[in-house]
């Protein structure tokens, strides 16, 4: 879309306006300074999400749209969890980031920050096998998408 | 040269043919005032409220296809167009909307007069700009021209900081702007219409149902030559009537709600449904569920997001509707295929017999005056050619029902909004654009109150509009629903302390009339349309006690209407 003030309240309006649901939204300027990239995650039928392409279609602010879901795509999601680690509990913190693929980018002497991407379900599942108790502070990105192979997504 | 922004607002208007522009002075446009002030190519006019000056572009928009244009101040001048501006977003009209706004540095600090007018006018434009550099002016306007009357148009509005208006810049007005993101479709898909074209051949009991985007787009021509080769019936929405001459005998009435027994009873036992830039509105439909059960739907619409929304169909059709109309009768005329002659005359018997019920009968002998009998009247007096406005409620359907439009953009209303107030600054919008025709606004006494200050308007401008103000004391459609659905709980749908409406417009300079005998309605309206130059305020003492008929009620479908 136009790299534009208000672009984002555009598309944010309409679903709110609209009753549609946005489970994620993210957003940021592409190479090409004067478009910015939106990776929106929705739900609903066919007809709904038919009806959510064309009603963002006629935002003018939208310039190109794609449905990621409808060919081979890759969605990931980056997060920054910090969590209370002490004692017994740092080395099975980090040997679980590591089976996770997670990287543990701040240290101090009571928490680790570990960094993470992957799609939205292996986060899930991170956050669920470690210990609740030790959870301090999730942060997570929205997804972000792209297409597999030749499939893309430009002007 | 370098001009002023100031100065670059009205070279731009001038440069962009208009020749009217609605508004109300203020502080954060007084620079923009002043440029004014030193032309005459643009003409200004002073109404009274905000909200009057959007529906009286929205009037002159509605009835010329050109772009209605509004200037306001900053904070209430805008917040008070909101209105009228969401009226004509509803109604897919071309206006331009340019609101003053505090000087940039002050922008976001809650200044004197300040509102956010592109976020609180965001869901009601069809595309809003908010000018933050003197440079992009010009550029901004033509743009705004250009999205507000290409497509489906509708309203945009244009945020002028102060500040703007007083920096200098070149003037240069674009000829022409594109925009990477915005490229509406006007071609329809040939492979579509011929299979539109071919299903249509086939139907056996087939109907058009035209709506406001045959206005819009001037297919009035092309729907006529279409329905009369094909011998198809033709119902009109609320917003599509003139698109298809209402006393032809192809033509079977408004649909809807309130819409004629034979054309939703038509729409419910059809087996081809064309819709022509309509947009299967819930008060067209009735139940979802229950929309013509037995119909492949073909759909003509410019706006893809139009198109199975409401209801799914067969055929969809994105194109301007005049240049689809005219594909397909290209395709007709080079097709050897025919319509069935045979389903056709046993389909129009059935319509005649539907037609027989007569649904809009009402009684020709009551002592007091029946608001239909007026509407009738003035359709007489008028030889229906007048431009009507409306305002919102019985008195609307009344109008829609009995005046019989034969051309479009004659039948001036707000259909998708149903904003009282509209009617009178409506009126003034079609009498600036047709200084010579007959223009009425029918009215209620609820209504008209919501923009009576607009008399004022009228006299300094001298529009002779002639009011029809059918005066039944009460809220008639709010009161309607409150006895069929609320026990005849009639709560606050009652009007004590009305205004003697005929002082009320001798004190404004008009001509007042009070009626009150069913015997003197059609005199009043003749003397009067003989004072040609004068508005005249006719108030019609009418039935209390009237409905609207027939009426589809909340959940039922079109062949469950209550008839009188």
């Amino acid at each position: 879309m136009e790299n534009e003030a208000g672009a984002l309240s555009r598309v944010a309006g309409l679903f709110s306006a609209r009753g549609y649901n946005i489970e994620s939204l993210t957003v940021a300027p592409t190479e090409d300074p004067s478009l910015s990239r939106m990776t929106l995650v929705t739900r609903g039928t066919d007809e709904i999400i038919e009806q959510i392409t064309k009603q963002l279609h006629k935002l003018i602010d939208v310039v190109k749209l794609m449905d990621m879901t409808e060919g081979p795509h890759i969605e990931r999601e980056m997060m920054l969890v910090k969590v209370r680690a002490e004692g017994d509990d740092r080395h099975e913190l980090k040997r679980i980031s590591d089976i996770f693929r997670g990287r543990i980018i701040d240290v101090t002497e009571e928490t680790y920050t570990v960094e993470m991407t992957g799609a939205s379900d292996k986060l899930d599942a991170f956050l669920q096998v470690i210990d609740q108790g030790l959870i301090v502070e999730v942060v997570r990105s929205g997804v972000s998408g792209i297409g597999r192979g030749d499939r893309s997504l430009k002007l | 040269m370098e001009l002023t922004g100031a100065d670059i607002f009205v070279h731009a208007l001038q440069d962009e043919g208009v020749e009217h522009l609605f508004g109300y002075p203020g502080g954060a446009v007084l620079h923009i005032y002043d440029a004014l002030y030193a032309q005459d190519k643009v003409q200004h006019i002073l109404v009274r409220h905000e909200q009057a000056a959007t529906h009286a572009a929205d009037g002159y928009a509605r009835s010329t296809g050109k772009p209605g244009v509004v200037i306001v101040t900053s904070g209430p001048g805008a917040t008070n167009a909101v209105t009228g501006i969401a009226t004509a977003f509803m109604d897919s009209i071309p206006m331009v909307v340019f609101t003053g706004q505090v000087p940039t540095h002050l922008i976001g600090n809650d200044a004197f007069q300040e509102a956010d007018n592109i976020g609180i006018t965001r869901p009601c434009v069809k595309h809003n700009f908010l000018v933050k550099d003197v440079r992009d002016l010009a550029e901004t306007i033509k743009k705004a021209f250009y999205v507000a009357t290409t497509g489906r148009p509708g309203p945009v509005v244009v945020d002028i900081p102060k500040d703007i208006t007083a920096q200098k810049t070149e003037y240069r007005y674009p000829r022409k702007v594109t925009m990477r993101s915005y490229n509406p479709v006007h071609v329809g898909h040939t492979g579509q219409i011929k299979r539109a074209v071919r299903m249509m051949q086939q139907a056996q009991r087939p109907i058009l149902y035209t709506g406001g985007g045959a206005i819009i787009d001037n297919a009035a021509g092309s729907l006529t030559e279409l329905a009369r080769l094909l011998n198809f019936p033709v119902t009109n929405t609320l917003m599509g009537l003139g698109a298809y001459p209402a006393t032809d005998p192809q033509f079977v009435g408004m649909l809807g709600m309130h819409g004629t027994y034979e054309a939703n009873m038509a729409m419910h036992h059809c087996d081809v449904l064309i819709a022509v830039g309509a947009r299967f509105d819930d008060r067209v439909t009735g139940n979802i569920e229950k929309f013509c059960p037995h119909a492949k739907i073909i759909h003509i619409d410019i706006d893809p997001a139009s198109i199975s929304k409401n209801v799914k169909v067969d055929i969809p059709i994105v194109g301007g509707v005049d240049n689809v109309l005219k594909a397909m009768l290209n395709v007709l005329r080079s097709s050897k295929a025919e319509t069935d002659a045979g389903a056709l005359q046993a389909w129009w018997q059935q319509i005649g017999e539907w037609r027989a019920k007569d649904c809009l009968n009402y009684d020709h002998d009551s002592d007091t005056i029946k608001p239909q009998a007026v509407v009738e009247a003035l359709y007489r007096v008028t030889k229906g050619d007048a431009f009507v406005t409306s305002d919102v409620g019985q008195h609307q359907m009344w109008a829609a029902q009995f005046y019989k439009f034969d051309k479009p953009r004659r039948w001036i209303n707000s259909g998708g909004l149903g904003t009282m107030g509209f009617g009178l600054p409506a009126a003034m919008g079609v009498q600036f654009a047709h200084p010579d025709a007959t223009v009425a606004c029918i009215t209620g006494e609820g209504s008209i109150q919501m923009c009576i200050q607009e008399l004022s308007t009228c006299l300094q401008y001298h529009l002779p509009i002639k009011v029809v103000n059918l005066n039944n004391g009460v809220l008639g459609m709010v009161r309607q629903w409150q006895e069929f659905f609320y026990q005849k709980r009639y709560a606050m749908s009652y009007m004590e302390s009305l205004p003697d409406f005929v002082k009320l417009a001798e004190s404004y300079g008009h001509v007042g009339m009070q009626i009150t005998r069913p015997a003197d309605v059609e005199g009043a309206l003749v003397e009067a349309m003989q004072l040609k130059d004068r508005l005249v305020f006719m108030d019609f003492l009418t039935d209390r006690d009237e409905n609207v008929y027939p009426m589809i009620p909340a959940g039922g479908g079109q062949n469950e209407m209550i008839l009188i």
